[in-house]
């Protein structure tokens, strides 16, 4: 049996989604700014595609770019702030549990002269919002603070956060490459300034992004090239993507409600069982409001990658917040962030369910994983010593 | 990241697991908040290792070098077992990623904080 419990890497495509798209590649290919009815066939998609995206949204088709990916909405958003602001101030918050695609952005910004604060998150990967109030001054231009958290699933009060923002006239990102999709979000009536979403996270395809810009918002440029998405995302119109992006939001937006309760149900499920078959176990922010489908659990005594690739062996498909499983060898900033000990945050193992796991497959797991545990357990001299009451 | 499969086989397989009653040698290395520790139980008759077990905390790498090295040892002259080196470790388990190599010196440690305690109780 193989299952698949990596759902916040990425996901696997909606077949409806992967559908729409396929005659984008052969049968309408023409060049979106091109004149010729070729180019209009594919022209007529894209704006179909940005349509059905912002109705869902509730925002203008206007205020909509296509990218990339997550990643590059991201740069695109603080960059392009940091630089269209650069003379009203050179202040940005953010939060210390961002995705690599802020946090080193942010790095890079400081190496440029920009002054960044990093807000401290509590035990359960929340926001510290007092923390954040007493960081704004007049320099802050930018607050960019993701939704929901990759690694543990915890969910920020964007809301909370878009009110200080907007009392501040600070503009205010989000990076909602976890929530879109899974929760109903409305970016205006949220106080979000600019909104981060990738398409290969809800079951659209990789190698497609988007954001939210809204409208009397101003961006520098990051990239240069033609004059497409506003001139802010230059680059030839993936108009397959853009179809098998919208598609896939349609689709997850159907039901939005029904499935976020049945991940919610099958995450609740795995862990009050696993809780009980496993002694010395954690789950990470269990005490916040999390992604339905998101659990970070620490396997005390072990080593995360062990755990990874046993689970591997039995056709589980997991990751781990341990060090040695990253290029480069730290333990998650999100985990120490979160107060838990560096050498307990090795043994971190995040499952993540999605729309395609059963309850079979958990079950199936809650067999596997046990014994793996118990066997790594044994060779562990850090389990022995606790066991012996060392 | 890839391992090579006879990394994957020390780790699902390790062999010499567990410990020694009244080891002649005993060592223990590395550190829980580095990610590995790496504990190792020596018996040994006239300078030669005749039994040796290990316990460790760490990842795939981590298990496989323990693994490896203590066959690699065992009947070993506690001399020659102190020549054991990272390389040779890696090299006998077809080569580890770059970024494991630290895993390897871990197995070289332990070894030599073994014989080292012996030759100290002598």
């Amino acid at each position: 049996m193989r299952v698949y419990l990596d759902n916040n890497a990425t996901t696997k495509m909606d077949k409806e989604a992967l559908e729409a798209m396929l005659p984008y590649f052969s049968e309408i290919y023409g060049n979106a700014s091109s004149m010729h009815s070729f180019g209009n066939e594919s022209k007529k998609a894209m704006v179909e595609a940005r349509k059905t995206i912002a109705d869902i949204f509730g925002i203008e088709t206007d205020e909509l770019i296509f990218t990339g990916s997550g990643s590059e909405s991201d740069n695109l958003a603080i960059r392009g702030v940091a630089k269209a602001y650069k003379k009203r101030g050179n202040h940005i918050i953010t939060s210390a549990v961002e995705h690599p695609a802020v946090r080193n952005t942010c790095r890079e910004l400081e190496k440029e002269g920009y002054e960044v604060t990093y807000i401290a998150v509590d035990e359960n990967g929340v926001i510290n919002l007092d923390e954040l109030k007493k960081a704004i001054k007049k320099e802050t231009i930018l607050i960019t603070v993701m939704h929901g958290n990759n690694e543990v699933g915890s969910i920020q009060p964007v809301e909370e956060i878009g009110k200080l923002a907007k009392e501040n006239r600070i503009v205010f990102h989000v990076d909602a490459v976890q929530t879109v999709g899974k929760l109903n979000i409305k970016p205006k009536e949220m106080g979000i300034d600019l909104l981060t979403f990738s398409g290969h996270k809800f079951y659209g395809p990789k190698g497609i992004g988007g954001l939210f810009i809204k409208s009397g918002t101003r961006l520098g440029k990051v990239l240069t090239g033609g004059g497409q998405e506003k001139k802010l995302r230059p680059g030839t119109s993936d108009v397959p993507g853009m179809v098998g992006m919208a598609t896939a939001l349609e689709v997850a937006y159907k039901n939005i409600e029904e499935e976020f309760k049945r991940e919610e149900e099958l995450r609740n499920y795995f862990e009050s069982e696993l809780l009980n078959k496993v002694p010395e176990i954690q789950i990470n922010a269990k005490g916040a409001k999390r992604l339905p489908g998101t659990s970070s659990i620490t396997f005390k005594y072990l080593e995360g990658e062990s755990i990874l690739l046993s689970l591997n062996y039995k056709g589980i498909a997991v990751s781990s917040g341990s060090a040695c499983s990253s290029d480069d060898l730290q333990a998650s900033h999100v985990l120490l962030a979160m107060g838990i000990p560096v050498e307990i945050a090795h043994g971190t193992i995040r499952f993540s369910f999605g729309k395609y796991n059963t309850k079979e497959e958990v079950d199936y797991v809650l067999q596997e994983l046990p014994p793996i545990i118990e066997k790594l357990r044994m060779i562990s001299p850090l389990w022995n010593e606790f066991k012996a009451g060392k | 990241m890839q391992y090579s499969e006879k990394v994957m086989d020390h780790f699902m397989n390790p062999r010499n697991v567990g410990t020694i009653e009244n080891p002649d040698g005993y060592g223990k290395v590395g550190s829980p908040s580095c990610g590995d520790v790496m504990e190792i139980f020596l018996k040994i008759e006239n300078d030669i290792i005749t039994d040796v077990k290990f316990r460790t905390f760490g990842c795939a790498s981590a298990i496989a070098t323990s693994s490896i090295s203590t066959e690699m040892i065992l009947n070993k002259n506690v001399s020659e077992a102190l020549q054991l080196t990272n390389k040779a470790v890696a090299e006998a388990l077809d080569g580890l990623p770059p970024a494991k190599m630290h895993c390897s010196v871990l197995a070289e440690e332990g070894i030599r904080a073994a014989i080292e305690d012996y030759m100290g109780k002598k």
